[in-house]
């Protein structure tokens, strides 16, 4: 997904979409239409379930019910209103996208096991929408035939004409397939099938990207259903709303690659071919048992698919990204304060003029509580622009709970929390990062399946508003040096330590180029020397124009780089002041080392 | 649309009773794949095909004059080991729940195949001597195979229901599922318990496969027609719990049964879907 590859991809789809265009003119014995035409359907429904399902993770059973509503719905119009053909697949699009959106507004609210919950009712739904046709005059229980329904005439021959028009259709879900992998858009799904929520308060809308997803997987779907209604010309409940689609586009994605835009268009040819020979020998259902195997031997031993296998074997891409941005490699602790504070362009927060004691960030009669536990029992804070605030307390004080509210990842109880005179209350997390507030995690959460450099220009992309995907990488690669990971940029997370990590976390979170970050405990677990290079580089945030909450009982941190501290205790604010100054207070020694010692 | 009558009150009060019979297998059907979702985080979809499974070896011992009760002695072994040697393959490949979900819709597919390959596409139903008894009391009659479900169902689930709450493999399996690493550092054989656990619930689906044989008539087909309503059970039973599947599973039969006695019987599948949306809008947080 780099360099030249983006712009050569397209050219590549049309041109090949325009040469299969001729097939029909070869003269091929009818048969070949047939099985060409199932090849493309089946790209087509595959391709369409992976934009969802395999960008971001949401694994979708009702296939068959969105084709299925695309199906019904051309069968519908054609049959009771005689509309012409190509007119009914918008509508059949818009109804199965339609349908899918409604049920995706439903069970994306859901927080918990939204993946497996979305799979069920997704292969539920399937018979629901199946028990509806049926019952209704839509099809009665008894069929609609379309035998009377003048297939439009567009190739030499019927079979011909059903073969161009999926193969305009797989053209099209192929590009769109790949425009959205290659996109801001697409960035943000991969982000939320990794981790939807640190991608939510990196900027993602998880939500709202969910559900356009499955409604372009949807519509797809739908237009497949529409030609496929007359390409079927006889349609019954029985044959659509099955286990079949679904089943069989799942196996089709697992096996050529998920994360791929063009992975599941090879599984599908793989496997339409291995069921074509089975059917055309008889063995339908020899077929069936096949394709089960096939999936249980694809998940056990080639859990990522065929396609990323083949490029692991091919080229070893990785290197070549952090040659090819131009930065050089190695440990980049040498390199100074770099570009970002200078930067003029974007919406640059560092840029803005700071006054110093300022109220950035005022925190009023912070409530959370978890059904009895109150963690925040009404804490008031205000944060002053350019400073950095300690935020201390014993385990169980409400630190960490502070930073969630604020960050929106967890709602608050009661209070009010503003921002820059806006209120953060209510909102969702990726508005709040929008609004110039990062954070990082105690325990880093980068997106496991990103490169270092796309998990940094991921928030540079959301937060940070850079939205195309190029500028945006070489932005990050800037917080890279910045963070000194510069030499890791082309690395996995996985091949990171964890001081590496913490850094990546720290990167990622400048990259949204917050006015506000959040630290949670960073340095802990690190060593002292790598503490040192820590405290060193938060410095630099600030100094790049970031105010800073620190939560941290690393003391000797605590002292050298805060302006000020707030000791939380209990949920309640216990003490405020110079941080040298509060932690000789007896009341902060009390709540930290028990009443005898005061 | 078909249209709505209203029922006679003899005609209703058979209608929720045999709403209960069904929603007594539901729940049986459900308990397993509950406490396999709940206990052992795998998502068993396979578990439908196993019951069918048994359901037809129930239905082909019959035809050798097995009694289908004493078929039980065989099938449940047999469905024991099956769960837990697929439980072994999970573990040993570190199988994550949601490849567990595609795994065994694999499988499933799998079984259909091999059910239909020996038993044909065909409708097949179990003859028996209990079959043909049934009790009329206070007018309202009770068959005796679904009669048999349901104490089969409420004895299993209150069953496995004490054992994980009083006896120390319960606990221990409990402990496990909660935090497997910590379980293990008090002393709990994580992988044992699995494959008990595991073979267990398989074992579960070939009793639900017998009251299934019992009372329905089988074909390949139909394994898919009980996976949403059974886990719209599970789910709103609540993961891991005993009695949830079937307290859930009997409010689901009951309200199918009163929609079918309302409206016409074809559009009984919606009711669990329904129930379980609403329940989604009302609470999101019941299904986690």
């Amino acid at each position: 997904m780099s360099g030249n590859g983006v712009k050569r991809t397209p050219l590549v789809i049309v041109a090949a979409a325009a040469a299969l265009a001729f097939v029909p003119q070869l003269g091929l014995p009818a048969f070949y239409d047939s099985l060409l035409y199932l090849m493309l359907h089946w790209i087509v429904l595959a391709t369409s379930w992976n934009i969802l399902s395999g960008y971001t993770g949401y694994f979708s059973f009702g296939h068959g019910a969105f084709f299925g509503a695309g199906l019904y719905t051309t069968t519908t119009l054609l049959a009771r209103y005689e509309w012409p053909f190509v007119w009914t697949l918008p509508v059949a699009a818009a109804v199965a996208a339609l349908l899918g959106v409604t049920l995706g507004a439903i069970v994306f609210r859901v927080k918990g096991v939204r993946g497996e919950l979305f799979a069920l009712l997704t292969l539920a739904i399937t018979f629901v929408i199946g028990t509806i046709v049926v019952n209704t005059p839509l099809d009665g229980g008894s069929g609609v035939s379309l035998s009377a329904v003048p297939v439009p005439k567009i190739g030499p021959r019927a079979s011909s004409t059903f073969y161009l028009l999926a193969l305009a259709a797989a053209a099209a879900t192929m590009l769109i397939a790949w425009w959205i992998a290659v996109s801001r858009f697409g960035a943000g799904l991969f982000a939320i099938h990794d981790d939807e929520d640190a991608a939510e308060v990196l900027g993602v809308p998880t939500y709202r990207y969910k559900l356009y997803a499955l409604a372009i997987s949807c519509a797809l779907a739908g237009v497949a259903g529409g030609i496929h209604a007359l390409f079927l010309s006889y349609v019954t409940v029985g044959e659509v709303f099955t286990i079949t689609v679904p089943l069989t586009v799942v196996l089709m994605s697992v096996l050529g690659g998920t994360r791929h835009w063009a992975g599941p268009a090879i599984g599908a040819i793989a496997i339409t071919a291995l069921l074509y020979a089975f059917t055309a020998a008889d063995h339908a259902v020899a077929g069936k048992a096949a394709s089960g195997a096939i999936l249980i031997a694809a998940i056990l031993f080639m859990p990522d698919g065929i396609l990323p296998r083949l490029q692991r074997l091919f080229h070893r891409g990785g290197a070549a990204v952090a040659a090819t941005t131009g930065v050089p490699a190695g440990d980049a602790f040498a390199v100074p304060a770099p570009a970002p504070a200078s930067r003029a362009d974007a919406r640059g927060p560092a840029a803005m003029p700071a006054a110093p004691g300022e109220t950035l960030l005022r925190v009023r009669g912070l409530h959370k509580a978890f059904r009895g536990v109150k963690a925040l029992a009404g804490v008031d804070i205000e944060v002053r622009r350019g400073e950095i605030l300690g935020l201390l307390g014993p385990n169980g004080s409400g630190k960490s709970t502070f930073i969630n509210v604020v960050s929106g990842h967890y709602a608050a109880t009661a209070g009010a929390i503003a921002f820059e005179g806006r209120e953060l209350v209510g909102r969702p997390a990726h508005r709040i990062a929008g609004a110039g507030i990062a954070r990082t995690y105690q325990i880093p959460r980068p997106f496991g399946h990103l490169t270092v450099l796309d998990n940094v220009a991921l928030a540079t992309m959301f937060g940070g508003g850079v939205r195309d995907p190029a500028a945006a990488r070489s932005q990050a690669m800037e917080w890279l040096v910045f963070a000194g990971l510069a030499g890791r940029a082309a690395a996995r997370p996985e091949d990171l330590n964890l001081h590496q990590r913490k850094f990546l976390e720290l990167a990622r979170a400048l990259a949204s180029r917050p006015r506000l970050v959040l630290l949670d405990e960073v340095l802990c677990g690190l060593t002292p020397s790598e503490i040192d290079d820590a405290v060193a580089l938060i410095r630099r945030i600030r100094d790049q124009g970031s105010t800073i909450v620190f939560v941290e009982h690393v003391m000797r941190a605590v002292m050298a780089l805060t302006d000020r501290v707030v000791v939380l205790n209990h949920g309640l604010l216990l003490a405020e002041g110079p941080a040298a100054e509060v932690m000789q207070r007896p009341e902060v020694m009390t709540a930290y080392l028990g009443p005898a010692h005061a | 649309m078909p249209g709505f009558s209203l029922p006679s009150a003899s005609l209703l009060a058979q209608s929720v009773l045999s709403g209960i019979f069904v929603g007594a297998l539901y729940g049986l059907l459900g308990l397993g794949l509950s406490l396999s979702w709940g206990l052992l985080r795998l998502i068993n979809l396979a578990h439908f095909g196993l019951a069918f499974l048994a359901a037809y070896l129930c239905y082909q011992l019959s035809l050798a004059h097995v009694d289908p009760l004493l078929s039980l002695v065989l099938i449940v072994p047999l469905l024991f080991a099956i769960g837990a040697g697929l439980h072994w393959v999970m573990a040993r490949f570190a199988v994550t729940p949601f490849n567990s979900l595609l795994l065994t819709f694999g499988l499933t597919g799998i079984l259909e195949a091999l059910i239909q390959s020996v038993w044909t596409a065909d409708f097949r139903k179990l003859e028996s001597a209990y079959g043909n008894v049934k009790w009329k009391i206070g007018g309202l009659y009770f068959p005796l195979p679904e009669v048999i479900t349901l104490l089969l169902a409420v004895g299993i689930s209150f069953a496995v229901w004490a054992v994980l709450r009083y006896t120390d493999l319960g606990k221990a399996m409990r402990a496990a599922a909660e935090d497997p690493a910590v379980a293990a550092a008090f002393g709990v054989d994580e992988k044992r318990n699995g494959l008990l656990l595991a073979g267990l619930c398989s074992a579960l689906a070939g009793v639900a496969g017998v009251c299934l044989a019992l009372s329905f008539t089988l074909a390949p087909s139909q394994i898919y027609a009980w996976v949403g309503v059974v886990f719209a059970a599970v789910m709103l039973g609540g993961l891991g719990r005993a009695l949830g599947p079937l307290i859930a599973g009997t409010v689901i039969g009951v309200s199918e049964a009163v929609t079918m006695a309302v409206t016409a019987p074809s559009w009984a599948p919606i009711v669990s879907f329904t129930l379980l949306i609403v329940i989604l809008v009302l609470r999101p947080g019941r299904a986690a």
